[in-house]
């Protein structure tokens, strides 16, 4: 029992992690101890831990502006946690579908999304992610349609080998044998069958996406300030890494944290949901 | 074997085409490339004299076929920025890419095999749990916060190596480093859990039986047979870090394509970012094909379609 619950604890550390983030990222606006935007000009670049000029304490430091990091971290997961949300429930669903379509009747249309596929693995994300801002502008709604459209790659490959697969069935060709329409065979059938990989899948695409968004606002492609977010915090901190590495460094922590706690929680529900593979 | 290079050939133009088209649009479509052309304090005659003579009033589909014809010749016109041929622009920053990459390659292949070979073998060990960390770790941590911390430790604490920029075997260090962790995390795993299953077939057990010493089961036998998938994975991770050393290149300061390219986004340099996409549409075909190749020869099981 012990053996099993060690084996079982990174995954159990990884979901209280996801959970304390996204309950940040609800309640942020209660739980800041200092207005996020607010600067402070003799509060600038104050070490963790630190008391300022009007008596409270910067458990975290300040930034070279004398924002408050603490405050700023805890309003910025909800920039991450509602980016990776919507993007991976958008390629989830686009990617799904167009698996199982692609996979249960191929023809033309598996041709065509196999050529996108292609040629979408063709181009850097980074770059695409960056015309696409050059093309819609910047902001939290088109960063969650860059990486939610760049997304769903992933699912529609393992939809389609797994529909590929499962057609062949027995318990597939006994429904087509009792009359069962294809529509009802694809979402009464094959489609449960899907379920667990698909929600493992998901659970690993949300730290892909926290990266992903991470990156674009380190790139100053993202949302744009002075709403704060963590790659962008990053960013501003990257001048001061010899004078004042906790503006970088605690921020940069707070993604891996993330990302770090949905990849451990998503092999811990792997074990759970799709046993056969590792 | 030969029918599967001529269909790759066959379809690489089709597969470059596709890209170039829908990045063109895609490009011409996020803004005006004569504003880039001209001062800020031009006058509105001067802009339209800017904007015939470098033919874009006409029609965006003509434009688009004297790009396409051009570019079949290697030709995508002069950088809007450093006034000379964007073709050569980007040649001038692939050596830096290419160094880094070839590098970070090395390293990382230097330390994902004996590290997942070794996890596996002795599964359990401490050596599995670090490589597990390791792993981990390297796909959770952005890749830029990495590249912080490594300048922050051995740049500005430890004053071991330079902060950025490129010059000599020193400047290539910390980010050959960022790269590689990043790109052999995936790879251990592989080969680890390549490995595991491997292990379990019955012709190992025939090897053990007859008398093989573990380290020939492990390294001939085993081994082997798990080059094919370690190779796939580690040529697609290739693809993506030629491509996608973008944040390091910025990070560390290395004068790369992927650090010119962003900038010629952000400054709508059309014709060098077309010029870099081509390119890397170029590598990423050739790296699948030679890919393919090695496949086939590696692992005979592996029959064409």
């Amino acid at each position: 029992m012990t053996h099993h619950f060690s084996k079982r604890l990174p995954g159990v550390v990884g979901l209280v992690l996801v959970v304390v983030i996204v309950l940040c990222a609800i309640f942020a606006d209660v739980l800041v101890p200092r207005n996020p935007t607010a600067q402070s000009l003799r509060d600038r670049m104050k070490p963790p831990a630190v008391e300022l000029s009007n008596g409270s304490t910067a458990w975290l430091g300040t930034d070279h502006l004398g924002r408050d990091i603490l405050s700023r971290i805890i309003k910025g997961a909800q920039v991450s946690v509602s980016v990776a949300a919507s993007a991976v429930l958008i390629s989830g669903m686009v990617g799904t579908l167009l698996g199982l379509i692609s996979g249960y009747y191929g023809g033309w249309f598996n041709t065509i999304v196999m050529r996108v596929i292609d040629i979408q693995l063709g181009i850097p994300i980074i770059l695409f992610g960056i015309a696409w801002i050059t093309l819609f502008g910047a902001g939290l709604f088109s960063v969650i349609l860059v990486i939610g459209v760049w997304g769903w790659v992933k699912y529609a490959r393992l939809v389609h080998v797994m529909v590929l697969s499962l057609k062949e069935r027995q318990f597939i060709q006994a429904s087509r044998a009792l009359g069962a329409t294809d529509l009802r065979i694809l979402f009464r059938h094959i489609a449960p069958n899907l379920l667990g990989p698909v929600i493992v899948l998901a659970t690993l695409q949300i730290g892909e996406a926290v990266l992903l968004e991470s990156t674009l606002s380190f790139l100053g492609v993202g949302i744009r300030p002075p709403t704060p977010t963590w790659g962008s915090m990053v960013a501003d901190g990257r001048g001061y890494v010899d004078t004042a590495w906790w503006i970088a460094v605690l921020p940069g922590a707070a993604i891996g944290l993330f990302v770090l706690g949905s990849n451990l929680f998503g092999e811990l529900l792997r074990d759970y949901l799709d046993p056969k593979t590792e | 074997m030969s029918r599967i290079i001529l269909k790759r050939v066959l379809q690489a133009p089709v597969a470059i085409f596709a890209v170039l088209t829908i990045v063109f649009f895609v490009l011409n479509a996020s803004g005006d490339p004569t504003m880039v052309l001209v001062s800020p304090d031009a006058t509105p005659d001067l802009i339209e004299a800017m904007r015939t003579k470098m033919g874009f009033d006409r029609p965006l589909y003509e434009q688009f076929f004297l790009f396409m014809k051009s570019a079949l010749q290697g030709d995508f016109g002069i950088s809007f920025r450093e006034k000379q041929p964007a073709f050569q622009v980007v040649l001038g920053y692939f050596p830096a890419t290419l160094q880094l990459a070839a590098c970070a390659a090395l390293l990382s292949t230097v330390i994902s095999v004996p590290l997942g070979v070794f996890s596996a073998w002795y599964r359990g060990s401490w050596i599995d749990r670090f490589s597990t960390a390791y792993s981990v770790l390297g796909q959770s941590m952005p890749s830029f916060w990495i590249g912080i911390i490594f300048i922050l430790i051995f740049s500005v604490k430890l004053g071991l190596t330079p902060v950025g920029g490129r010059g000599g075997f020193s400047h290539l260090i910390l980010p050959s480093l960022v790269l590689a962790w990043h790109f052999s995390a995936v790879l251990v795993r592989l080969v680890r859990s390549s490995l595991l299953e491997v292990l379990n077939e019955n012709y190992i057990r025939t090897a053990r039986a007859k008398g093989a010493p573990e380290w020939k089961v492990v390294w001939k036998h085993a081994f082997r047979n798990i080059e094919a998938p370690t190779l796939t994975v580690w040529s697609l991770q290739l693809g993506a870090l030629l491509t996608g050393a973008v944040v390091t290149e910025i990070i560390f300061s290395w004068p790369g394509i992927g650090r010119a390219m962003i900038a010629a986004v952000l400054d709508r340099d059309y014709p060098v970012v077309l010029a870099a996409i081509f390119i890397f549409t170029i590598i990423y075909l050739v790296i699948n094909l030679v890919t393919d190749i090695l496949n086939r020869l590696l692992d005979p099981r592996i029959k064409d379609e």
